[in-house]
């Protein structure tokens, strides 16, 4: 990372306009617009001038603190307004303000907690450092992408072999699904290797993969990850 | 149960992660509930007393063995590794997750005022986030919530434990 001007001292336009009031000890429930605006502009000058795509997302902000600034500019008509929402066309802004402030809150509320792996630690859990073994599965629940990089593993490997295929094999997935739940009511687990394995065609991978993700959604079944191996294993949801 | 708090004790010790008393009960099997939690708050309150490098926290519904705060310089000293932090912008992004949850993208987009498809992707991956559904109007939008280890990373008993949000009113000083 060369020269990227640490534009992420603002998480974004709100964090920044958040910056602005604050830097001039604003009442937030009474931003001058015209002031602020200036300045925000001034800023997103030099965003754009340092990085184009970050610029964008500053732009939407500043074109609604244009637009309050020639609201607040226009007389107020006696009789109440009446689409546009009534009384000061800040409203909004502020509240959008207020509760991004609030998370921006949460967020450093969290960051004080103690972190696991940073402030606290547990038992002989070392990230990277110890090759993980078969004994020592830990298992966390495995997400649909850790599925589809599995699935792109088994793909890769039966590529390798000389495959023939001769006719169609009429199967379907209720079919698979039925075979893999009876599979897995006698061996209890598989790992997700050993169920595509047995499969000889890439039919037959596609069709294994596809009951395995319908099984998972209708939580049939549970796929766990080893943390540190990778391997997945998928058992029965209801096992009593 | 005779030795029952030394079991308990063994049990948290040698699971990986937290474990909690519904699991102990069906590895006890003849042993009352009650009995057991008995003897988890003895055993919390005497880690708690005892000048030890660690204790037994609740967290994410269970019991687990972890090291006492004030001895992480050490830990990390010995594990040499940095411990990979998030960006403040993903922090954020966790913590309208955290609290807004079951969440659409664009409710955290609408909060942060930027597209957070980034920081979601992150929190992904770190298994800190989950897509939980989808919603059942057009385009189906994914909903996001927290996951397990979300508790176990922030050391939370449960989403009922996250600090409570300071309230909108309180803002105008």
């Amino acid at each position: 990372m060369d020269y990227e001007f640490k534009l992420d001292q603002f998480e974004g336009p709100l964090d920044l306009l958040l910056f602005l009031i604050r830097k001039n000890k604003i009442d937030i429930y009474d931003i001058p617009i015209a002031l602020i605006t200036e300045q925000y502009l001034k800023y997103l000058e030099i965003i754009r001038s340092l990085n184009l795509d970050e610029a964008g997302e500053y732009l939407v902000l500043a074109s609604t603190l244009i637009h309050i600034k020639s609201r607040m500019l226009l007389p107020v008509p006696e009789e109440a307004e009446t689409e546009e929402g009534e009384g000061d066309p800040r409203e909004e802004l502020v509240r959008q303000l207020l509760e991004y402030q609030v998370f921006k809150e949460a967020a450093s509320a969290l960051e004080t907690r103690p972190v696991l792996e940073r402030d606290v630690f547990r038992r002989g859990s070392h990230e990277g450092d110890v090759e993980g073994t078969p004994e020592d599965e830990a298992l966390v629940e495995a997400g649909i992408f850790d599925l589809v990089a599995a699935l792109e593993r088994v793909i890769a490997a039966s590529g390798s072999r000389e495959l023939l295929e001769i006719d169609l094999e009429k199967i379907s997935l209720a079919d698979r699904i039925n075979e893999i739940m009876e599979i897995l009511a006698k061996n209890k687990s598989l790992t997700f290797h050993e169920l595509l394995g047995e499969a000889s065609s890439k039919r037959q991978i596609i069709y294994t993969f596809l009951a395995v993700l319908d099984l998972v959604k209708l939580r049939m079944v549970r796929a766990f990850q080893n943390e540190s191996s990778g391997i997945i294993r998928i058992f029965l949801a209801v096992e009593e | 149960m005779e030795g029952l708090k030394a079991v308990v004790e063994a049990l948290i010790f040698a699971s990986e992660s937290p474990l909690n008393v519904d699991k102990m009960a069906d590895v006890l099997e003849d042993v009352d509930r009650k009995d057991i939690r008995d003897v988890l708050s003895q055993l919390v309150e005497e880690y708690r007393r005892e000048t030890r490098g660690f204790w037994i926290v609740e967290v994410a519904g269970g019991y687990h063995f972890r090291t006492k705060n004030e001895w992480s310089p050490w830990i990390k000293k010995m594990k040499r590794g940095k411990p990979s932090t998030l960006t403040p912008a993903v922090m954020e992004t966790l913590a309208v997750i955290a609290y807004r949850q079951p969440v659409l993208k664009a409710e955290i987009d609408k909060v942060r005022g930027v597209d957070t498809g980034g920081a979601i992707k992150k929190l992904l991956e770190k298994k800190l986030v989950r897509i939980v559904g989808r919603k059942d109007v057009p385009g189906k939008p994914i909903i996001y919530g927290t996951t397990q280890r979300f508790l176990e990373v922030f050391n939370l008993r449960d989403l009922s434990e996250l600090p409570t949000l300071r309230e909108l009113k309180e803002l105008q000083e």
